[in-house]
């Protein structure tokens, strides 16, 4: 059974003067995975997602994001798309209630579709007691799910992760893996870059990056197979060197 | 469109309220700085103390110096009896100016013959001594005038001055203008830059890009409620200078707000463009601080004269929106002039902003690709 393709890319390549910081890469994720993109730092990660996300124009090559041409589509892609990067982003001084206001706000949501999503998330979240509280007071945790919520409040098709779990502790991290995995039931794709090898065992696909290429790219099952390898760790290091 | 723009306008007055660093410098800063400069920076004086070394000490010498007193600009410290006392008095900080008046005063001048009254001044303190200086020179004239009643000589040259539009030489009509014109910039160029330097440190502009928001809605989203706020803060500096200092407003209030609002734009539109070139808060304030605030305090003519400076600092101080701006609100409240006196400087204002929000636009659009 393979359904819809969501993210289509072609050669796609990112040059800064003499430096090519993402080398051609191609891959297709479906509809409702949840597709990991691995790489250690400097890899690239970060400046294809950018390509993706419309905040970084490629050199090179296209792509399509939820049925739209990054590069003449932007806007387009722009609304179908949820993002979250790993400073959690919201806003320190407001409560959950006036973040999730203000972001549903400038999705333009209206007022009663704020005010059905504000409780939705609240309760999801088990937020209320702190609602009226602002944000700067919440524990790490807390915040990482309120801005994975936020980052879906207009219902996107896809919502792109760019190292959530940073500066969390293992067991935060694994409960925010569950909330990615009730996203993706919904049938969200989910697109996360990490560094976290275990967390990759989780995706349904991986892609791994080294120096601006896409080495290696499967289920992390067939990847192990294919590496001889018991665990994603292995995995990594044996492609990194 | 509307509506997105409002829940920016609001999440941005939550910012505002919440903080109270921001209230501070919103609110606070303007009245300390117009009361500061009220009361301390001022060229006027009262009762200076003064020595005296009267050689002469007749009739006619005790009058003068029973007029220079009757101004309450002067009290008599000391009466000195030679040369030698003089420095002691300026050391020690108790005489700021020495009257020397020569032996046979009264004779000589009911008999008009040359007198020469020596005036001995501290000149580590230049700014003070000139004024004490001139302000001694009048009296002794007007002690001249009263007591001959009229110039015996006819040949002698009588200079009279009249200060126009400040004739009491008031230094609040001089530094309610250039307050408001610094004033209007940290909280125009300066928080607005701050506010979207702090939006990149916390990531959340990172956010905004990525929405469908277009980048010209989120900068106006921004930069809506400083422009209101500066624009209150104006009035508020224009209300304190009136009643607290008496500074009149003699031309139109409608010139002079708009003129305001104009200024409140161009200091906007500097502010957004410090901050497309700066990352962090700290960056942001060391250029608005650096880059905008001591160039304006210094070269717009607002404490020194531009005539005075070296070519290259006044060509600087020419493109120094704040010059023009202190220009026009000179001339409309002091002067009283209307619109066609000021249509140069309002000119140059606009070609400026229209310029720096040219800028602005360029810069933001190349940081997205």
């Amino acid at each position: 059974m393979h359904s819809e393709t969501i993210i289509q890319v072609n050669g796609l390549t990112k040059r800064f003067g003499d430096f090519t910081a993402v080398n051609e890469i191609t891959f297709k994720v479906d509809k409702g995975e949840i597709f990991g993109f691995l790489g250690a730092n400097g890899a690239g990660k970060t400046t294809a997602i950018k390509m993706l996300i419309g905040l970084s124009k490629p050199t090179k090559g296209s792509g399509k994001v939820a049925g739209f041409d990054i590069e003449k589509q932007a806007e387009h892609v722009k609304k179908n798309i949820g993002y979250m990067s790993q400073k959690f982003s919201l806003y320190d001084d407001l409560t959950p209630k006036e973040n999730i206001r203000f972001y549903g706000g400038i999705y333009g949501l209206s007022r009663n579709e704020i005010k059905t999503k504000t409780k939705e998330i609240l309760e999801e979240l088990d937020l209320k007691s702190v609602a009226n509280k602002t944000v700067v007071s919440l524990p790490l945790g807390w915040k990482q799910r309120l801005a994975f919520a936020i980052s879906m409040v207009h219902d996107p098709d896809i919502v792109f992760l760019d190292e959530p779990t940073g500066g969390v502790d293992p067991k935060v991290r694994r409960e925010f893996w569950e909330t990615i995995y009730q996203a993706s039931e919904k049938g969200r794709t989910v697109f996360v870059t990490t560094h976290y090898m275990d967390e990759a065992e989780y995706c349904d696909r991986v892609s791994i990056m080294v120096a601006g290429k896409i080495e290696a790219l499967d289920t992390p099952n067939n990847l192990k197979q294919q590496f001889n390898a018991t665990s994603m760790d292995e995995v990594f290091l044996k492609l990194a060197r | 469109m509307i509506k997105i723009f409002w829940a920016f306008v609001k999440k941005e007055f939550y910012h505002i309220l919440r903080d109270k660093r921001t209230l501070l410098i919103l609110f606070g800063i303007p009245v300390a700085l117009v009361l500061l400069f009220g009361y301390t920076v001022t060229t006027e004086f009262k009762d200076a103390s003064i020595d005296i070394l009267d050689y002469a000490k007749d009739d006619a010498s005790t009058e003068l110096i029973n007029h220079l007193q009757s101004s309450g600009h002067f009290t008599v410290n000391k009466f000195i009896s030679s040369e030698a006392e003089m420095d002691a008095g300026f050391k020690e900080g108790t005489s700021k100016l020495v009257v020397v008046i020569p032996n046979n005063f009264t004779s000589d001048f009911y008999d008009n013959n040359p007198i020469t009254i020596q005036l001995i001044t501290d000149g580590s303190d230049p700014n003070n001594a000139n004024t004490l200086v001139q302000y001694a020179t009048n009296m002794i004239t007007t002690f001249q005038r009263n007591k001959l009643q009229q110039p015996e000589n006819p040949f002698i040259i009588n200079v009279e001055d009249r200060m126009l539009y400040n004739p009491q030489l008031v230094s609040a009509y001089n530094f309610i203008p250039g307050t408001i014109a610094l004033i209007l910039l940290i909280i125009s160029a300066m928080l607005t830059s701050l506010t979207i330097a702090r939006e990149k440190e916390l990531g959340t502009m990172e956010i905004l890009l990525v929405s469908p928001l277009p980048p010209l809605l989120i900068i106006l989203g921004k930069v809506t409620p400083y422009a209101l706020l500066s624009f209150i803060d104006a009035v508020l500096v224009l209300v304190l200078g009136y009643f607290v200092f008496k500074v009149p407003i003699l031309g139109s209030t409608i010139l002079l707000l708009f003129a305001c609002l104009l200024y409140v734009i161009t200091a906007l539109a500097l502010g957004t463009l410090i901050s497309t070139v700066s990352k962090t808060q700290q960056d942001a304030m060391m250029r608005s601080l650096m880059g905008l605030m001591m160039p304006s305090m210094i070269l717009s003519g607002f404490i020194f004269p531009l005539a005075s400076m070296p070519k290259v600092l006044q060509v600087i101080g020419q493109i120094i929106p704040a010059t023009y701006f202190i220009e026009i609100l000179k001339g409309v409240m002091l002067r009283g002039v209307g619109l066609k006196f000021v249509i140069y400087e309002i000119g140059i204002l606009t070609l400026t902003t229209f310029l720096l929000l040219f800028f602005t636009w360029k810069n933001f659009k190349i940081r997205l690709e």
